[in-house]
């Protein structure tokens, strides 16, 4: 019997980390994330884990104590946001290339400037890159769900990759919702003891972490780091089909809401997916086919996934919470419409940019969105393939 | 993947390469020869050198060896040529010349 409960995202993964008790958490406070390693470091305190709890001076550091004792053997995890995530920016690549499993729990806020502490997926998607894992959360249950599948996703010996287990700031993090937590004995099976087969701290068999590559060998190692990437999307499945069969809940690359027969979806990651779940239920009752995609992992990037999962819909709004700069749309916009594509799914793609710096996003706003793309389809109506939802003008 | 450095060259597949191009053996800063990148050399005058012995622990590649108390010449693989050993050398015996 699972056990029903009220948390914050913040408090439902601190208990996750709780349950899963790893070896070392080297951390730096920052809003929206603080909670994490304040909450942490009380269960260590009180005795609960026995985490080596590191209060560093920067989250430069956190994540540098991060990839050395990851690679000294034990398992590893951090917590960070915005710019946070920003300052561990030079490190993130280090942990992907040296291929080190860590785990960070990150709580999307927004990048200065202006400087904001409210919820966009700047952080992250600035990160996108970075050849770390990147799973996305709707609800304070999905962050839970999803920190306790990370490491079984990081430490399969196919992928040995970082993983940033994301959620929204505020939005997600601080707002107490219904819980189902598992049984501690639970989560300790699900997730194993962690046997790394060699590491630093291995006296018997000494190794080198991170030398220094000639041309004659970094291009292969890129190689080598893309081919684990590609190697999680199985593994991301198979960890979700074991942990559904343990809970009855069910996770993939994305989420499809009553997309089966829409005929204009919208793309979101994140906390607004709920929103956006109730403009559909409302849009449903007056006979309008829509439905969401909500991406869960973003990456990988399942692009022919989402290409086959929007093939029969007329429109899609691609939903980014973040801005590009590039001069025409956010991140998700460009990979998406690169998908769509690439699979030869020739649909009218429209990219809006929502929630930036905690800008709300009603249910209105899902409403408009989607009766623009209807106009767009059937009466011919000009529409800007990338705009702001929610802007004052 | 726990893998005989000793066979990975630069003409190695990617596939036999290990993750992270970890090396999976010690000692292996041996075969990498730092004394490569010198541009000036240490020149040892022996007749000033009192074996005080305060060049070798300040060596940054352990290019002075010491044995029975007493610092050997240079191994030349390794020095870069950083005159750190010149410039704490009392009595003037090592001395920078410019060239490998």
């Amino acid at each position: 019997m699972s056990i029903k409960e009220r948390m914050s995202g913040n408090e439902a993964v601190s208990y996750a980390i709780k349950q899963i008790n790893p070896d070392v958490m080297p951390a730096f406070p920052i809003t929206p994330s603080t909670e994490i390693p304040q909450m942490v470091s009380g269960y260590v305190a009180n005795g609960e884990i026995d985490t080596e709890f590191i209060a560093v001076e920067s989250e430069h550091s956190a994540m540098s104590a991060a990839v050395g004792a990851s690679a000294a053997g034990a398992r590893t995890l951090t917590a960070t946001s915005s710019c946070g995530l920003a300052l561990m920016w030079e490190v993130l690549h280090i942990a992907a290339s040296n291929r080190l499993p860590i785990a960070l729990a990150l709580v999307n806020r927004t990048l200065s400037g202006p400087i904001n502490i409210n919820c966009d997926h700047s952080d992250s998607m600035g990160a996108r890159d970075s050849g770390w894992i990147q799973i996305y959360a709707e609800n304070n249950q999905e962050a839970y769900d999803n920190f306790i599948q990370a490491y079984r996703i990081a430490e399969n010996k196919e992928v040995l990759l970082p993983v940033m287990i994301c959620q929204d700031g505020f939005i997600t993090s601080h707002a107490v919702e219904n819980i189902e937590l598992l049984e501690d004995e639970k989560v300790k099976a699900f997730v194993g003891e962690y046997e790394p087969e060699d590491f630093l701290l291995n006296p018997g068999k000494p190794m080198a972490v991170g030398p220094y590559a000639v041309t004659g060998y970094g291009m292969e190692a890129k190689k080598n780091q893309e081919i684990a990437m590609e190697n999680s999307r199985s593994v991301i499945l198979d960890v979700a089909r074991e942990f559904a069969a343990l809970t009855g809940r069910k996770y993939g690359y994305f989420e499809e809401y009553h997309l089966e027969d829409a005929e204009y979806a919208m793309l979101i990651i994140g906390s607004a997916a709920g929103t956006a779940k109730d403009a559909v239920d409302e849009l449903r009752k007056t006979g309008k086919k829509v439905g969401i995609l909500k991406l869960r992992v973003f990456r990988p990037f399942p692009g022919k996934e989402i290409a086959q999962a929007l093939k029969n819909v007329k429109a899609v709004a691609v939903m980014d919470r973040s801005e590009s700069y590039r001069g025409g749309g956010g991140p998700l916009g460009v990979e998406v419409g690169s998908a769509l594509f690439m699979e030869r799914v020739h649909i009218e793609a429209v990219n809006y940019i929502y929630g930036l710096a905690g800008r709300d996003f009603t249910v209105e706003n899902a409403i408009e969105v989607f009766s623009e793309m209807e106009a767009m389809v059937t009466e011919g109506r000009e529409v800007p393939q990338y705009q702001y939802v929610g802007l004052r003008k | 993947m726990r893998t005989d450095v000793t066979k990975i060259t630069e003409t190695s597949p990617y596939a036999e390469l290990t993750e992270g191009l970890k090396i999976y053996a010690g000692g292996t800063s041996k075969k990498f020869h730092t004394g490569e990148w010198r541009t000036s050399r240490p020149i040892m005058n022996w007749e000033k050198c009192k074996q005080c012995l305060l060049c070798a622990p300040v060596c940054p590649d352990s290019s002075i060896p010491v044995a029975d108390g007493k610092r050997g010449n240079f191994e030349m693989d390794y020095c870069k040529g950083c005159g750190i050993c010149a410039s704490v050398c009392p009595f003037g015996a090592i001395e920078m010349k410019e060239g490998q």
